[in-house]
């Protein structure tokens, strides 16, 4: 039967739909019209599907290829070195350190910044004059390249420069520090720009999740008696679930891949104190024109990414998006 | 109500001062803020804007990431909302493996994909090359594309479809002439933060050019840092002026990229 199955959608979907066009009046015209069908999806599809394969799923499979060799970037890829860089990677104390340190900023995301910005959302929810013009104040960090506000952020991070001539001015003088020379604090300091950088994305997010709860619902917690910390906790928060796990999932790929606010205000030092697995991987693999042993390290990341997603779509995100990635991963 | 009044104070400090700061930096001189880093210019010199907004190296970066956002999101809207069509109006076996096939893309990180996209684009002759960070910026924009796109397609009703056809139109051109116009507010949302996203991005621009007039604003912002080390104030001043573009296009379209934020989380 010349039905409609088309050559770009033959090969995935194990849950297919089941396909339920009525048989047609005439053989002819049912044959005419699934073909006619086949054609247009496959215009409609094909350039879509090319471009997804070739930059996006084929770079990794190019990864994982090439980080069987030593190969250097030019010449021919001859050195086969086996699961060598892999090795390698995992004896490196320094990437060990740069795959905490990943962590230890994934870690501090969540918990610094999921409060922070669930509890200046349910401020920024409330009705006050001026609250427009906050929302926007508030989320215009997100717009800005990261690789400008690290510029930014060096300028004022400078010894004697603005942040320390502030913490003078208000008094806190005694504590200053070499923030971005510190080997102690340099990580912090970095993360406290991240979260400079990107609170405005969690607080628009749930901003926009506060307002899909119906306000009846508050209201007739509040005439049942329950205090505003009570229909905070047992009204709104259990409603705003999903937001904050979309958040949480957001949150967490987004750290895994830290590198441009990194890169621009220390490069991962100094002494590798402030290196992530992003900034070990330009500087370790790109730079030292190791590329055979970068593109290992571009796995072992997408290994980390993947590996998370998958765990994370079973036992959180699942009641939410009735699985549109489950599926697939799972 | 005193209290949200005051953390909306503390907020707007934190936010908008460090961004007024650099920019009123921009008009001193480099001895004065070497001196003094915080501090009212006096007299206000316009010179580091000047040489700034003279010179070529800031209106080429400014251009080169206007063409590579251009280009990447005309090539993720094209594409992308003609996957969309196919996914939400046509029936198809694995049409459901194929659209988590594109959302997938949700989860793998680019940058994870910039080594061997560099590898790749070598292959392909576009290393040094503004097309060669244009089309992966454009294919890593798909996914969102069509996640967001999809059910807007799918909740235009039926009726509407089927009566084009019945008028003699064909598929393709209710998609073109009816389906593309009715959906504007989504592809605004879309066009806006495949743009922003584009713009933004700075490690797969640090791999692929080597030539300085060919660099994007954030990879020119960065290596302005470090080359002019010594010329602080001409530091501020670029880095003031590369804020612009990104603030500009933010207030002026603020709503589109919030209901972008909000799309995401209805899903």
């Amino acid at each position: 039967m010349a039905r409609t199955e088309t050559a770009s959608s033959g090969q995935t979907g194990p849950a297919a739909t089941e396909n339920s066009v009525a048989a047609g009046p005439r053989p002819g015209f049912r044959r005419r019209r699934g073909l006619r069908k086949k054609i247009e999806l496959t215009i409609l599809l094909t350039p879509a599907l090319v471009l997804f394969a070739g930059f996006v799923l084929l770079p990794i499979v190019i990864a994982a290829y090439y980080s069987l060799f030593n190969y250097s970037g030019f010449g021919p890829l001859n050195d086969f070195w086996g699961l060598h860089n892999y090795k390698i990677a995992f004896n490196d104390p320094f990437f060990v350190q740069a795959i905490q340190h990943t962590l230890i900023l994934t870690v501090l995301s969540l918990v610094i910044q999921l409060p922070l910005s669930l509890s200046l959302a349910l401020l920024l929810n409330r009705k006050f004059r001026g609250r427009g013009f906050m929302r926007l104040v508030i989320f215009a960090p997100y717009v800005l390249p990261p690789a400008v506000t690290a510029v930014m952020w060096s300028l004022m991070l400078q010894p004697g420069g603005f942040v320390d001539q502030v913490m003078q001015a208000i008094g806190l003088g005694r504590l200053v520090q070499l923030w971005l020379a510190n080997l102690h604090l340099v990580l912090y300091t970095n993360f406290v720009v991240l979260t400079w950088q990107y609170i405005g994305f969690g607080i628009v997010l749930l901003l926009a999740g506060l307002q899909g709860i119906p306000t009846e619902l508050r209201e007739a917690a509040a005439i049942d008696g329950a205090t505003p910390w009570q229909v905070t906790k047992s009204v709104v928060l259990p409603l705003l679930a999903p937001t904050i796990r979309i958040w949480v999932f957001l949150t967490v790929i987004g750290s895994l891949q830290v590198f441009d606010i990194v890169w621009i205000l220390t490069e991962g030092g100094p002494a590798d104190a402030s290196q992530t697995m992003v900034t070990y991987m330009f500087s370790d693999g790109f730079r030292s024109l190791e590329f055979g042993y970068g593109t290992a390290i571009a796995v072992i990341i997408f290994v980390f990414c993947f590996v998370f997603s998958l765990i994370y779509q079973r036992f959180a995100l699942r009641r939410d998006t009735a699985g549109a990635l489950t599926r697939a991963v799972g | 109500m005193p209290a949200t009044y005051l953390v909306s104070i503390v907020l707007f400090g934190i936010t908008i001062v460090p961004m007024l700061f650099v920019i009123v930096d921009g008009f001193r001189s480099t001895g004065d803020i070497n001196s003094s880093p915080v501090g009212v210019p006096h007299p206000w010199d316009w010179s580091n804007y000047a040489s700034v907004l003279g010179t070529a190296p800031f209106w080429q970066f400014l251009g080169n990431s206007a063409l590579i956002a251009g280009v990447a999101t005309i090539i993720a809207l094209v594409l992308g909302s003609m996957a969309a069509f196919a996914l939400s109006r046509y029936e198809f076996r694995g049409r459901e493996g194929l659209f988590t096939l594109f959302v997938s893309g949700l989860l793998f990180p680019i940058a994870a994909a910039a080594l061997p996209l560099y590898l790749l684009l070598q292959h392909l002759n576009l290393l040094d090359n503004q097309f060669g960070v244009a089309i992966p910026e454009a294919a890593f924009s798909l996914a969102i594309t069509i996640f967001i796109l999809r059910p807007f397609m799918r909740a235009i009703p039926g009726e509407l479809e089927d009566a084009s056809l019945v008028d003699g139109a064909s598929r393709l051109r209710f998609f073109v002439q009816i389906l593309i116009p009715l959906c504007k507010p989504a592809l605004v949302t879309v066009a806006l933060l495949t743009f922003v996203n584009s713009w933004n991005q700075y490690l797969l621009p640090l791999l692929v050019f080597t030539t300085e007039s060919h660099f994007t604003l954030p990879l020119g912002v960065a290596t302005y840092q470090s080359q002019y080390s010594s010329n602080t104030a001409a530091i501020f001043a670029f880095t003031a002026v590369s804020m612009i573009p990104c603030l500009g296009i933010f207030v002026w379209a603020e709503r589109y990229l919030v209901a972008g934020a909000a799309g995401a989380v209805k899903g």
